[in-house]
């Protein structure tokens, strides 16, 4: 086997930019399960409904696709803040069965209403980059965009929960939920605001996304799954855990791709999942 | 009569009468109808077997689509009877959910990452039939091949009488498995292996022994229902008897009816079958979204007003009317 085989190195360069595709969801969905304690299980569809709106925009109302894509951060942060008020917040105290559950009802809904909406049809925004060409290796331009940009939103992220003091609110919220109210922090509106981050940054992915994948009701199936496991596999809650995850599962899928088939390598990254939660069930990277 | 004779015996009844609803010669699309019903309603008591003892799976569509491949397949390339496919293939699923469970129960993989693990296990059985496509037909599905004339019972190939009477007594399996759990002291122990782990651990419950023998009841139910609704439909496809959303939908099924009442799972299969019934009449192919959006939304209401289920209306009635004599009895 030879390493320096440009077909190798181009799978593994795609392994990390799809890292990258899958990293910012995955962020998302563990800002508001470390902060709010449940897990979205429409986090998917939220993106799906994030790609729609940039469609819509663009190829309908006409917009240019940059204020499309700005339009489309407000809207599905507004969207997860919706979310949060009308099923989270009743369920707050309820066993985590019923509010995943209740989310999965979200996930139908959404997925129902995209296709009433739009019908089932594959909708594509026609936006192509050139592909790059470094040494032997070919880099698809629209890849690596939104691979600098899912970067550029995580640091975006950290610093504003490192340097803001709302932003500091949530990390003291996600440590000790018990504490902080006393602190004069109120957790009611905390949770609102991590909502809404968590749905901006779902809003984020769908411009990544949209330009790589046709958009249809059931758009979120083919990534959704995965994103779970890859915050599951970093430990739920765990950002920087998820972070990296996002990474390995994306080259497990490439280079298992490069070796056989894709759906092959859906397979091996699923056995990985099932078997890092038998070794390490709290996630690789618990501390 | 001891209690479980007496729950056999009325089983027996209810079989029976249930089971002359064909000579009142019902329209066939109202057999049909009460034919899926009956096999959902299989599905959901298997999965609620489990759920009940919080241990949600989201993985059971994988059990249904490996028993009914294995048997589809058999048939179709061994030429072996799915009389015997069936039990082949709900082996097959009992051996999948084995070799899942019990690494998971030994590691203590409990809550959202349980959940989560059979979500994966389920997606990899439905991407492995999608890849074994040259045996399988991929996702556009395959069909068992049809029995030569003389030959239907072998094929297990029947009109919707026959297939009317097989499933519901394969319901009435389910309930009884449910009503046998149920007197066992397993499900002492499975309740306080639920309610704190350690502690049931302490007092010499063998927790993974116990949550083992309910996986294997749960799996091989929901297999038996995946390869008996195979065989009827004469189509299998791995959308619906693999992956995410039949398993969300066994899922919403148990709990819209109410999964802690062995009648729950069937009410609950009644309303979503009647329910898509009713949604795909009313809004017809022309609104294909509507279907999924009022699903979710029910499901949605459910969790936030009803977290028991319908049964667990019946319930609470009943638990007060329990309560009532006992109170005037203690201030008597």
């Amino acid at each position: 086997m030879d390493f320096l085989d440009p077909f190798f190195l181009e799978a593994l360069v795609n392994g990390i930019l799809l890292g990258g595709v899958f990293a910012l969801p995955a962020l998302g969905l563990n800002l508001v399960f470390g902060v709010v304690d449940v897990v979205w299980l429409c986090y998917a569809e939220l993106v799906m409904v994030g790609m729609y709106t940039v469609w819509f925009l663009h190829t309908q109302a006409g917009w240019p696709l940059a204020l499309a894509f700005a339009a489309c951060l407000p809207v599905i942060a507004l969207l997860g803040m919706l979310l949060h008020l009308l099923v989270v917040r009743p369920l707050l105290t309820s066993p985590p069965i019923n509010q995943v559950l209740a989310t999965g009802g979200v996930l139908f809904v959404l997925q129902g209403a995209a296709t009433l909406v739009f019908s089932t049809e594959f909708r594509s925004l026609g936006v192509d980059m050139p592909p790059m060409e470094v040494g032997e290796v070919f880099v698809s331009g629209t890849k690596l965009a939104a691979f600098c940009a899912a970067l550029l939103g995580a640091a975006v992220l950290w610093a504003f929960l490192k340097f803001t003091y709302v932003g500091t609110a949530i990390r003291a919220i996600a440590r000790d939920r018990e504490v902080m109210p006393l602190m004069g922090v109120d957790p009611r509106r905390i949770y609102l605001i991590a909502s809404a981050v968590g749905g901006a940054l779902a809003g984020l992915a769908a411009c990544l996304l949209v330009v790589q994948l046709d958009v249809h009701p059931f758009v979120g199936l083919s990534f959704g799954p995965i994103t779970f496991m890859i915050c599951v596999m970093g430990g739920l809650g765990n950002m920087l855990g998820g972070f990296l995850a996002a990474f390995l599962m994306g080259l497990i899928i490439s280079v298992g791709g490069f070796w056989g088939s894709t759906e092959f390598s859906y397979v091996v990254a699923f056995a990985f999942f099932i078997l890092v939660m038998f070794i390490r069930p709290k996630g690789l990277f618990a501390r | 009569m001891s209690g479980i004779a007496r729950d056999v015996a009325l089983l027996a009844l209810g079989v029976l009468l249930l089971g002359a609803v064909p000579l009142l010669s019902p329209p066939d699309y109202a057999m049909h109808v009460f034919i899926t019903m009956a096999l959902t309603a299989l599905a959901g008591t298997g999965w609620a077997m489990m759920g009940r003892f919080g241990l949600v799976s989201f993985g059971h569509g994988a059990f249904l689509g490996a028993a009914a491949y294995a048997m589809a397949l058999l048939w179709n390339e061994a030429g072996l009877t799915p009389w015997l496919g069936i039990p082949i293939g709900v082996a097959v699923a009992v051996a999948i959910g084995m070799l899942l469970a019990y690494p998971a129960f030994r590691l203590r993989v409990v809550g959202h990452y349980f959940a989560l693990v059979t979500l994966a296990a389920g997606e990899i059985v439905r991407i492995l039939i999608v890849a074994l496509r040259d045996h399988t037909g991929g996702s556009l599905g395959m069909t068992p091949v049809q029995a030569p004339p003389g030959q239907q019972f072998l094929a297990m190939q029947f009109d919707k009488t026959g297939f009317w009477w097989i499933a519901l007594i394969a319901w009435a399996g389910g309930l009884l498995a449910w009503r046998l759990l149920d007197r066992s002291m397993s499900s002492k122990a499975l309740a306080a292996i639920s309610e704190d782990e350690d502690a049931a651990a302490s007092i010499g419950i063998r927790v993974t022994r116990e949550k083992m023998k309910v996986t294997v009841i749960s799996v091989a139910l929901a297999g038996l229902a995946g390869a008996l609704t195979a065989q009827y439909r004469q189509y299998l496809n791995p959308e619906s008897l693999a992956g995410l959303g039949i398993s969300l939908q066994i899922v919403f099924g148990a709990i819209a009816g109410g999964m802690y009442a062995p009648f729950g799972p069937t009410i609950g299969a009644i309303i979503t079958i009647g329910l898509d019934e009713a949604l795909r009449i009313g809004f017809g192919t022309e609104f294909t979204g509507g279907a999924p959006l009022v699903y979710g939304l029910l499901l949605v209401l459910f969790m936030l007003f009803l977290p028991r289920g319908i049964a667990g209306l019946f319930e609470r009635r009943a638990r007060r009317a329990a309560a009532k004599p006992a109170a005037e009895r203690a201030t008597a």
